[in-house]
């Protein structure tokens, strides 16, 4: 199952050019700087702005192609926008129910209960729009798009209006959001940090282009992208729970290049977790280190150096087959005699678990 | 205190404004809401033609009315060649006059209350699977009752008021085409101030009482919407 996308639009100064295929499962992040046509991209496939000649296809369901334009209100869509636009004259039940009062099909796969149950809003229901805070009313308005069961799930930035605190709040929301439903979501962010811990795969625009699409994992290593030229260079890695340490309080987590110990877990022996490891902590000895108090260290060959500026060197390094960035100094790359291909360790000082 | 005629302009008057409050709502709402959200270009012509009514005097409005739809005018020629009595001094003549003069006052607050709702909360209803239809009568109605409020009260209100346009194209038939508004004059004509004041005391309270309502009310509506 897959969303495939076709469209150009070019106005002048104002030029879209995508041509896209990507899977229908998990979450999608469309990621890029301001104008790049994030926002654009979502309200095409929502129907919001008719793009003549788009063609796109959702699960083989054709809702665009030529003259071909199916109306918004017939797609199967939940979409949340930056602001949560509840409707002010209805209270927050009268604004969950308004979807559902207009489903064609009466078998919601999510019912009305567990979604307000998922989004904790039990206690807001017989509220207006305007007595709750602002990170209450998003939540309301992901739990409005949820109810309908749409086929689709569309973010346009839905925390970028809110404060660091008030993120911090609904961001485990939408964590735990692709872990009970099976809907594929397209988020559209521009901050790094949410695509780190929500997305699976991730499309990359650029001023109007696609310029990577792929796992987020593979992307965040990729040398030639400028996600891996930031201060806050950072690797995502795939990880299993296979041991709690009680002792010590840490957790053992399973990948293919070895075991890392972080600190102990809530999560249960046997899941999936997601580690990140940002290229600042990760530095590089020849010999493995016995007398040091770094814990993961691991047996890595370079695969590719990049300068960053004078000063600085990006590292991708392969541990396992998993690829791993480390930042380090110029002058260290000189001293050590580091090249492409050579053997190291890779001492990683440490890691966080996302999910 | 109020003569026979008195009661019968008092009628007519009330009659008038009502039918052409519910005129004016009719016709106006859909003008407004494509008045708010067309990017036509020559927009502002229409949003002039209707303002007119503003700065011109009454009498001129009602001189061309008068011109338009009597015997001898394009539409009144029209009627008589039909067979239909023309419009000019009937009380039909009158509700058209009053539809004109009282547009402006209805049709820009509507304006402005869709104006200020927005296209979000029809998107989001779109999203939702709310039609076209679905979404006015769900969300943009309810969310422009301060402006439908404040729209039927001030189109009300300047009907009530109404003298120039009135006297040109209704004539003055006591107990047909007489309002309010001229009856008064017709006291005043006649050295009846007693009358005059009582009819001029009557209208001016009731032109307040409906004025402070609107206001009441809308500054409820705004503290609520806000």
């Amino acid at each position: 199952m897959t969303i495939d996308v076709k469209l150009a639009i070019n106005r002048g100064d104002f030029s879209l050019n995508f041509d896209f295929s990507i899977p229908s499962q998990g979450v999608t992040a469309i990621f890029g700087p301001s104008g790049c046509g994030k926002t654009s991209l979502l309200r095409m496939i929502a129907g919001l702005d008719h793009i003549p000649n788009a063609y796109l296809n959702i699960n083989g369901q054709c809702w665009q192609d030529g003259q071909y334009f199916l109306a918004p209100h017939k797609r199967s869509i939940g979409y949340v926008f930056q602001e949560p636009s509840l409707f002010s004259h209805l209270t927050i039940q009268q604004n969950l129910e308004y979807g559902l009062k207009r489903l064609k099909t009466k078998s919601s796969l999510i019912s009305l209960t567990s979604t307000i149950e998922l989004l904790a809003i039990g206690h807001l229901l017989t509220r207006k729009p305007q007595q709750l805070s602002g990170g209450e009313q998003q939540r309301v308005a992901i739990a409005r798009a949820l109810v309908t069961s749409p086929d689709i799930l569309l973010l346009d930035e839905p925390l970028a209006a809110l404060d660091h605190v008030l993120k911090e709040e609904i961001l485990p929301y939408l964590e735990s959001l692709q872990d009970t439903l099976d809907i594929p979501i397209l988020y559209v962010s521009h901050s790094r940090n949410e695509v780190a811990r929500l997305a699976d795969h991730l499309l990359l625009l650029k001023a109007g282009r696609i310029e990577a699409s792929g796992s987020v994992n593979q992307l965040f290593a990729r040398l030639d992208l400028d996600l891996a030229h930031d201060s806050a260079t950072e690797t995502l890695i795939s990880a299993v729970v296979v041991k709690h340490d009680d002792d010590f309080q840490l957790s053992h987590l399973h990948f293919s290049g070895g075991c890392f110990y972080v600190t102990r877990s809530p999560l249960a022996v046997g899941s999936h977790a997601r580690l990140q490891i940002f290229a600042r902590d990760v530095s590089i000895t020849l010999e493995k280190q016995s007398n040091t108090s770094i814990l993961n260290i691991f047996p890595a060959q370079i695969d590719k150096m990049v300068s960053e500026g004078n000063t600085q060197i990006t590292l991708r390094l392969i541990i396992g087959n998993i690829p791993v960035l480390a930042r380090i100094t110029r002058k260290s790359t000189h001293d050590l005699g580091l090249h492409q291909g050579k053997a190291v360790f890779a001492q990683i000082k440490s890691v966080a678990l996302l999910s | 205190m109020f003569t026979a005629d008195d009661f019968s302009a008092l009628l007519i008057t009330l009659k008038l404004a009502t039918i052409s409050t519910l005129i004016l709502l009719l016709l106006g709402t859909p003008l407004a809401w494509w008045l708010a959200h067309s990017r036509w270009r020559f927009k502002f012509l229409i949003e002039a033609v209707i303002a007119l009514p503003l700065v011109l005097p009454p009498t001129v409005i009602g001189f061309y009315l008068l011109i338009t739809l009597g015997p001898n005018g394009p539409i009144g020629g029209m009627m008589s060649y039909l067979g239909l009595q023309p419009l000019a001094f009937t009380f039909s003549g009158l509700v058209i006059g009053s539809v004109f003069y009282s547009m402006p006052f209805v049709i820009q607050p509507l304006q402005n209350a869709f104006s200020t709702i927005g296209q979000r909360p029809l998107e989001v209803a779109a999203t939702l699977g709310a039609s076209p239809m679905d979404r006015f009568f769900s969300i943009a109605l309810p969310l422009a009752r301060p402006g439908f409020l404040t729209a039927t009260v001030l189109g009300f209100a300047h009907t009530l008021g109404e003298f120039g346009v009135v006297l040109m194209i209704g004539g003055n038939i006591p107990s047909n085409t007489q309002v309010l508004s001229i009856a008064i004059y017709d006291h005043v004509e006649a050295m009846e101030y007693t009358q005059a004041h009582w009819i001029s005391g009557a209208l001016l309270i009731f032109s307040f009482l409906l004025l402070i309502s609107v206001y009441a009310l809308n500054r409820r509506f705004s503290v609520q919407y806000k």
